[in-house]
């Protein structure tokens, strides 16, 4: 029997709201309030959210391993209780658009098997030189263009679009296409109505090329789900075109910002970024990665799950029912962890950071985006050694509101 | 060191095949874990002990 209780249940009006404000002049740090957390007794601290409901929000770096481990929490986004990002993503709760990373298993193991076999390490590394391909293209035409020029526009959001393309099996002439309706998809001047049309015509789209390659067969994703999978009666089309537009949207948008984000990142902390562009050690590289994706963790908003039944954890209570958000970026500053965790040091060992999550719903892309995050650092400074800013520092537009953090825009010049 | 896998936690995440590729690979199907040394040598130990560190479905025990 215990006699645990959660030191903020009678305090919920002074809950802050969740997500934080960052402080102003600290574009990369996680909030200060948020931060402050990590030094608290409990290891649980009550939040607000916009519905003015009321979860709980981890930040140390073990607890969230631990719970994020934890099969007692779920991530169904239409249980009872579930904390939501917006009314946006409580309406699509209620319209029950599931996909695998909002059920639990065994349910999401079985489908998420069903699109792993592009991602594996050995095929993620087969795909290098066409990334590496894409991304000197995109660098010839930046060269080629006029200067300033917008980075986000001109290389960061098409690079991953391309990528994706290349994965999925979308032949090259429709490159444009994809890219035009998955930009259209993401963009925050995008009316509803627009997003909505964009990603009808992208369904539609891959909806006939899925029904094409199970006649014609090629060596790529859409390929082999509707071979293996929709041929096989294990997923239906409609399922399969699902599946597709996740990958897509879950890959676009969170490369595009690592992407964007690192570059401002490495031009502010010029003695990291000159040690990154001398090296030519793939290992070098692959650490400087794996530092930028803790230092910025990008997925800025907190991982969610509500909880399925009563959960004791280091003498706190989770009831069952009540919401719990994993703050990543703060576990990913968490001095316990991470030696002086402000610090960008690309020469640290950050492997263990929590920038893709933990636990059975850790980011099924994460293979794919190191690669592309790889190839882009050990190519971008060396093939443009002057890029730098084109206006100042603190005049750039971070997405302090996005789902994924980042910046709009990025003028730069060389 | 005695390594053992649980294939049925796996959720293909490769990241053990990163941090040591002599001991472990993926199945070509479905990137599930494949164990390629169940006694690594002491080499190898700190890579393996990392693997197991990153794992995240904890599907890699390690005894000593």
């Amino acid at each position: 029997m215990t006699t645990t209780v959660n030191p903020a249940e009678n305090d919920s009006a002074e809950a802050p709201v969740y997500p934080m404000e960052r402080a102003s002049k600290c574009p990369f740090d996680p909030p200060p309030v948020q931060q402050a957390m990590l030094d608290q007794d409990s290891p649980l601290a009550k939040i607000r959210l916009f519905d003015d409901s009321t979860h709980w929000l981890v930040t140390r770096y073990a607890d969230q391993r631990t719970l994020l481990s934890d099969d007692r929490l779920s991530v169904d986004i239409s249980k009872p209780g579930y904390p939501h990002e917006s009314v946006q993503s409580k309406d699509a709760a209620e319209g029950g658009t599931l996909s695998f990373a909002t059920i639990d298993d065994p349910e999401h193991a079985r489908l998420r098997r069903m699109v792993t076999a592009p991602f594996t390490i050995k095929r993620i590394e087969a795909m290098r030189p066409a990334v590496q391909r894409i991304t000197d293209e995109l660098i010839d035409d930046l060269l080629a263009g006029p200067k300033p020029a917008d980075l986000v526009d001109a290389f960061a959001l098409p690079l991953p679009s391309l990528v994706i393309s290349e994965l999925l099996g979308v032949p090259y002439d429709r490159h444009e296409f994809f890219q035009d309706h998955s930009k259209t998809f993401i963009s925050r001047t995008s009316t509803d109505e627009e997003r909505m049309g964009a990603v009808t015509e992208l369904a539609t789209y891959l909806g006939g090329l899925i029904v094409e390659k199970m006649k014609d067969p090629g060596d790529d994703l859409l390929s082999q789900i509707a071979h293996e999978r929709v041929a096989a009666g294990e997923l239906s089309v409609p399922e399969a075109i699902q599946m597709a537009v996740l990958l897509l949207i879950a890959g676009h948008e969170t490369t595009a910002n690592m992407i964007a984000l690192s570059t401002v990142a490495l031009l502010e902390n010029p003695d990291q970024l000159q040690a990154l562009r001398e090296t030519d050690d793939p290992k070098a590289v692959s650490a400087a990665v794996e530092e930028l994706l803790r230092y910025l963790t990008i997925a800025h908003n907190g991982r969610r799950q509500v909880a399925l039944e009563d959960i004791e954890h280091d003498g706190a209570i989770i009831r069952a029912g009540e919401g719990v958000i994993m703050a990543s970026d703060s576990a990913n500053r968490d001095p316990r962890v991470f030696a002086d965790p402000d610090k960008l040091d690309l020469s640290r060992d950050a492997r263990q950071h929590m920038a893709f999550g933990f636990g059975v719903h850790q980011c099924l892309g994460q293979p794919l985006a190191r690669m592309e995050l790889q190839v882009v650092f050990s190519t971008l400074f060396k093939r443009i050694p002057t890029l730098r800013l084109a206006v100042a520092s603190d005049e750039l537009p971070f997405k302090y509101d996005g789902i994924v953090y980042g910046v709009h825009k990025l003028p730069v010049t060389w | 060191m005695k390594v053992t896998i649980d294939q049925d936690k796996c959720v293909a995440s490769g990241q053990c095949v990163t941090a040591a590729l002599d001991v472990f690979d993926q199945r070509d199907e479905d990137g599930i874990v494949v164990l390629l040394d169940a006694n690594p040598p002491a080499h190898l130990a700190d890579d393996v002990r990392q693997a197991a560190a990153v794992c995240p479905a904890l599907a890699i025990i390690i005894e000593e």
